[in-house]
């Protein structure tokens, strides 16, 4: 028992990847083994991470429940693990989609093994980044989801997935190269990869030691590096105009695919903004904070419009986590600018819960668009309509999910979005109110998903063919609608987690 | 906490708990579903009256308020407050909202045919058509039961909870919180009966517009709260935060106050459908009748003037009472300029429920009007009154309707429209209660002298404007123009009860109307009773010779921390009011009680009957634009063209740049020099050393010794020489 409690980020870490493992020696044609093996096993790293939540003392400063285990000494880094309250909360929207993303593939009929397989090494991939707290661990984990995601994609998606899996990857390579270099400097600079003893150096160190740069002058430094990250991390949001890998992406995946990619994979790259760039680069951060929320604006506005221009219906849900992810993005750049702040620690408080409101409420949205897609094999929203008499339940379900992707006040998308606004206002006063536009389109979108799937008169079409949704469908979706719902009404439980963690980071 | 404090809590709760019971539970039962239903906004009601009567006997109730608040969010070392109030205002707009929310959830039972059969060809998402009973002779059509019956009463009941949670909120959030849930109950229930194109798109038109002002409220809260640290009206009402709020400058000469009242206000035009967001109310219409009465005549539109009301002293923060602060003379300038031009556009409409939504559109401007000169108690009181009559005066046309659809299943001709008043005519003797409580609501809405709620209040308004006319031009122009939506609202009142209820059946259908069963004609006779009585309460002094105060004005106007004074008496507001009311009602049944078709009717003039031309205006400017924006602009142009061209000419250039060192580079120089260059040299140098391998021994001999004398004299050097 106290071994479990010891290790048990690493445990949470590494059981994915042994359970896919494990998958690999079931036989191939015994799917529906396959398939509970994966369920179940996914569902350790979920009650760990419940178990970690309870151990988890909110009032203390750093991290917990650590864990050190050796791995590349020669230069420096090692497999450091812990979690505050911003990497807690992550890891437990991770570890809460996965079973569900497994359980929405149950319908995913070829190649089961791999599929499974993939899917848990890709858990593994995005826990690492949230719990590693040494720098190149992190990048090492960066990388690691990229690929099992690249192959989902690629060999589970639907017609043009080589052009998007393709898109993908390159796209986020690309992005994190310079972030590779960056933090290489960093590592070499301070002989450790380990995030605490850099976060606590870097910021106020004046001259480069150890690397032989013939840029003398550190600020100038300091301002590439900013932006390499910067550049990473907002590939992965993404944020506007890196954006155009995204509807692809998520368009051609399979659904858990997207579940996946929209409900963790995105928060990746603003869980870098709040790890690395705000603590790293204070100064950088605050002097460009005007760039950042420029980049948030139009995320939010143009992915609005965007979403609002689409006839494909996953494509349409797709482009609305542009624009709600440039509501965090937004939270940040306040922060950014008002660092130290109340006004800092709301907009702060409303990024982080904003993201893990836009991963509950994206995952279902991309879960409920797959299950019109499997029953009609059309996402055009033009050959879709009149559907609510024949699936009453599934409209109610398409409904209540839409609206809390709308910020419905009462569902949990309104807190963490009035939060930004709240905290932004005061500090970026013009922009908060263009991006107004965006949340008036967030409207106008959300109500033409529904109108174009549900409303109509009876679809004679699909009279017969489209069949209500069924009860496993309705347990991906209950756990999600109940958190959104009780996260609308009652958001002290994780906020309380997540604010502490920002008066004590920030 | 005691008692009350915690009832209050508990009033919005019943009605969100109906709906999920409804939907998880009881959706397939229809009597159970109503019965939760109504159960449940009993229950809301009895908190209410419990809670006002309580309010009636506590002295100083601004000051001790019923209520409390809790901790929601933690931010920064701080939490934010939410929580529960019950003050003067608070209670009398609880009064109202109880009552009729509890009328019209039982007129719904009626309304939507309960303990009729279900219909031949009914479907999910359209209207019942009727059913057939009977055989032989007895065969005929009757009324057939709503398909989606249990839903109906779910979203009643959500929309109660909203509504209840704005009015007992004791700060802006939760208040919004309401609202916007009211916003979506709206949506869902103009978007009922879902397979009609025209309510489908009147659903999406009532969220998108009021939205418009929804996202401005937003800011207005976020504003509140960066510049006050707090939501609570408790806190934000505060002299000394008011008057630091006033001096504080923000843009284009407002003070913060002043632009975050404006923000909140903006708000407010769209949820009460004021010029110029007034555009989705009429279309809302599409709704099934009990929601026009409760969404859009009795509460969500009066929300939007409660929550201005209700920040009145954030409005008045820089106003010393005299003149106006720019605020008000926004707020002045739109409330009447809706009132009187809602009301152009009522006297041109044929449909019944049309009338009453511009003529709603005109009311609340009156109240809008009201708030922006000052006069606090006259808003609050017409609010209350116009809910009364004016939820008379939907479900009595919804009674109408029932009506006519009756006529029309017995003469089984479908083309007549059962909501054109020219089709009517003469109903008052087949549906006498109907038309009774119709005539007092039509009276009541025109300020009929005396007996009515809508003369006192309406009186009230405009004593309030005389009073003040000499501060300020607009006060006075909103005198006039008040008193001349008065005029207009006497005679299409007039025109409307003319057409409907008197003279001759003008159809069959008419002919064949019948009074509505006692679900839907209780309601109506307690609303009447309401439209009645609701406006004595209000009497000014002056005219019982001061006997009897003013308890209205006593009792709502001790909300605010100076309670405003009552306009003096003065014989130019009461007899405008007078004049205009009786003479508005006289033109009416003058020139309508013979009119027979729409060509003799003199005001169908087009620029009214089609509303200025707002719909097709907005609909060029605003909706084609957006649709073209996104869809043209910003996605293919943008995203598609641009940084996905970006994107492929950065993929074509590396391709290129990779050809280009594999054409230029890799193949000449790696493979064809170094590569194929250094096996060619290896092969020549080869075949030229070929020649030595001649096969003969003497001669391998031969330079094996050359070999050894060379490495003997190597040696040589190397070991002796050096």
């Amino acid at each position: 028992m106290t071994f479990l409690t010891d290790h048990i980020l690493i445990l949470i870490l590494f059981f994915p990847l042994l359970a896919g493992v494990a998958v690999l020696f079931i036989p191939r044609d015994r799917c529906q083994a396959i398939r509970w093996t994966a369920l179940i096993a996914s569902l350790f790293p979920f009650l760990l991470t419940i178990a970690a939540w309870f151990r988890f003392d909110p009032n203390m400063e750093g991290y917990q429940l650590v864990g050190d285990y050796y791995w590349y000494e020669a230069i420096g880094s090692s497999l450091h693990l812990g979690v505050d309250g911003l990497s807690l909360s992550m890891v437990l929207l991770t570890t809460l989609l996965t079973p569900l993303a497994i359980l929405a593939s149950f319908s995913v009929a070829e190649k089961v093994k791999a599929f499974m397989f993939l899917f848990l090494v890709l858990e593994t991939g995005m826990l690492g980044v949230f719990l590693a707290i040494d720098l190149l661990v992190f990048f090492v984990f960066w990388e690691i989801g990229l690929v099992p995601m690249y192959f989902l994609i690629n060999q589970w998606g639907s017609k043009n997935r080589n052009y998007a899996s393709l898109k993908f990857m390159i796209y986020t390579m690309g992005g994190s190269l310079g972030l590779l270099l960056a933090v290489q400097m960093l590592g070499v600079t301070f002989g450790t990869y380990d995030l605490q003893k850099i976060t606590a150096a870097w910021p106020t160190l004046d001259t480069l030691g150890n690397v032989p740069l013939w840029l003398k002058d550190m600020n100038t430094v300091k301002t590439v590096a900013f932006w390499a990250f910067v550049i990473a991390f907002a590939v992965k949001v993404p944020v506007w105009p890196f954006h155009t890998w995204l509807p692809d992406a998520h368009t051609e995946a399979p659904t858990a695919g997207s579940m996946i990619l929209a409900g963790v994979l995105l928060k990746l790259g603003a869980y870098g903004f709040l790890r690395l760039v705000l603590p790293l680069y204070p100064a950088q951060s605050a002097q460009y904070a005007g760039v950042l929320a420029f980049l948030a604006v139009a995320a939010i506005v143009f992915g609005a419009f965007a979403s609002f221009g689409q006839t494909d219906f996953k494509r349409l849900v797709a482009y609305s986590s542009v624009n709600h992810m440039g509501f965090v993005l937004l939270g940040i750049a306040a922060a950014a600018k008002a660092m130290g702040t109340q006004d800092a620690i709301i907009a702060l408080n409303g990024a982080v819960l904003q993201m893990f409101n836009h991963g509950l409420s994206a995952a279902g949205m991309f879960f409920l668009v797959g299950v019109i897609y499997e029953r009609t094999h059309t996402r055009n929203l033009n050959e879709l309509g009149g559907l609510f008499p024949l699936a009453p339940v599934y409209g109610g379900i398409l409904i209540f999910t839409s609206m809390a992707s709308l910020g419905l006040p009462g569902l949990n998308g309104f807190v963490s979005e009035f939060l930004v606004v709240r905290g932004a206002w005061p500090v970026l006063t013009a922009f908060t109110a263009v991006g107004m536009l965006g949340l008036l389109f967030t409207g106008a979108y959300i109500l033409k998903g529904i109108k174009q799937v549900l409303h109509g008169p009876l679809n004679e079409k699909w009279s017969g063919k489209l069949t209500e949704i069924n009860t496993r469908e309705i347990i991906v979706m209950a756990p999600l609608m109940l958190l959104m719902l009780v996260l609308g009404l009652w958001p002290a439980w994780l906020l309380d987690i997540i604010n502490k963690a920002m008066l004590m980071l920030f | 906490m005691n008692f009350y404090d915690t009832l209050v809590w508990l009033i919005p709760l019943p009605p969100a708990l109906a709906f999920f019971l409804i939907v998880l539970f009881t959706n397939k039962n229809r009597s159970l579903s109503h019965w939760v239903a109504i159960g449940a906004a009993g229950l809301s009601w009895l908190g209410s009256m419990v809670i006002f009567l309580r309010a009636l006997g506590v002295e100083h109730l601004r000051d001790h308020p019923f209520g409390s608040s809790i901790p929601w969010l933690p931010l920064g070392k701080d939490w934010l407050e939410i929580g529960v109030r019950i003050d003067p205002l608070g209670a009398a707009v609880l009064f109202f909202v109880a009552w009729t929310i509890l009328m019209i959830f039982i007129y719904s039972v009626g309304y939507q045919n309960y303990g009729q059969p279900e219909g031949d060809h009914d479907v999910k998402g359209l209207p019942p058509h009727g059913a057939t009973v009977g055989r032989g002779q007895d065969r005929r059509t009757v009324l057939s039961v709503e398909p989606m019956y249990s839903r109906f009463f779910a979203f009643l009941g959500l929309f109660a909870f909203g509504m209840y949670t704005l009015v007992v909120s004791d700060n802006v959030l939760t208040l919004f919180v309401g609202w916007e849930i009211m916003g979506l109950c709206s949506y869902l229930l103009i978007g009922f009966w879902y397979g009609k194109k025209s309510a489908r798109d009147a659903a999406i038109k009532a969220f998108m517009t009021t939205r418009v002002g929804d996202v401005f409220m937003l800011l207005g809260i976020a504003y509140l709260y960066s510049a006050t640290g707090s939501i609570a009206f408790s806190k934000v009402f505060a002299e000394e935060t008011l008057a630091q709020l006033a001096a504080t400058p923000s843009i284009w000469g407002f003070s913060a106050a002043g632009m975050i009242a404006l923000l909140f206000f903006i708000g407010a035009i769209g949820k009460s459908a004021q010029w110029p967001l007034h555009v989705w109310l009429p279309d809302a219409m599409e709704g099934p009748t009990p929601v026009s009465a409760m969404i859009h005549a009795a509460t969500m539109v009066s929300a939007g003037v409660y929550m201005i009301i209700r920040i009145f002293p954030l409005i008045t923060a820089d106003w010393h009472g005299h003149g106006l602060t720019p605020t008000m003379t926004v707020i002045a300038f739109i409330g009447a300029f809706t009132a009187i031009f809602a009301a152009t556009i009522a006297v041109a409409q044929n449909d019944i429920k049309r009338v009453l939504a511009y003529s709603t559109i005109s009311q609340l401007g009156y109240m809008v009007a009201a708030v922006g000169i000052g006069a606090y108690v006259a808003a609050a009181f017409h609010l209350i009154t116009h809910a009364f009559f004016k939820a008379l005066l939907f479900l009595g046309s919804g009674s109408v309707i029932h009506g006519m659809e009756h006529g029309a299943l017995h003469t089984g001709d479908h083309k007549v429209d059962p909501q054109d008043m020219f089709n009517m005519g003469g109903l008052r003797k087949k549906m006498p209660i109907t038309f009774w409580t119709f005539l007092i609501g039509g009276f009541a809405l025109s300020g009929f002298p005396v007996l009515t709620a809508g003369f006192w209040s309406k009186d009230e308004i405009l004593a309030d404007a005389w009073a003040h006319h000499g501060s300020h031009p607009m006060v006075l122009a909103v005198f006039i123009t008040l008193a001349a939506a008065a005029f207009l609202t006497a005679f299409y009142t007039m025109r409307q009860i003319t057409l409907t209820f008197l003279g001759e059946p003008r159809t069959d259908e008419a002919k064949h109307a019948h009074e509505t069963p006692w679900t839907m004609t209780v309601p109506l006779m307690v609303l009447a009773f309401f439209a009645i009585t609701c406006g004595w309460v209000g009497i000014p002094e002056w005219f019982t010779g001061g006997l009897i105060p003013n308890w209205f004005h006593e009792f709502v106007g001790h909300t605010l921390v100076h309670v405003p004074e009552a306009a003096p008496f003065s014989w130019v507001p009461l007899g405008t009011s007078v004049v205009v009311a009786l003479s508005g009602l006289l033109l009416g049944w003058l020139v309508y009680r013979n009119v027979k078709s729409p060509q003799e009717d003199i005001l169908q003039i087009p620029l009214l009957k089609n509303k200025y031309y707002f719909d097709e205006a907005y609909h060029t400017v605003f909706v084609r634009f957006s649709v073209w924006f996104s869809e043209v602009f910003v996605y293919k142009w943008m995203d598609k063209f641009l940084i996905d061209g970006i994107l492929d000419i950065i993929g074509w250039l590396t391709g290129q740049t990779g050809t280009i060192f594999r054409n230029y580079f890799d193949k000449p120089v790696i493979n064809e020099t170094i590569g194929d260059g250094s096996a060619w040299l290896v092969q020549k140098f080869g075949a030229s050393l070929r020649p030595i391998q001649t096969g003969r021994i003497q001669q391998y001999l031969l330079s094996a010794l050359a070999v050894m004398i060379m490495l003997g004299g190597i040696l040589y050097y190397l070991l002796v020489l050096a």
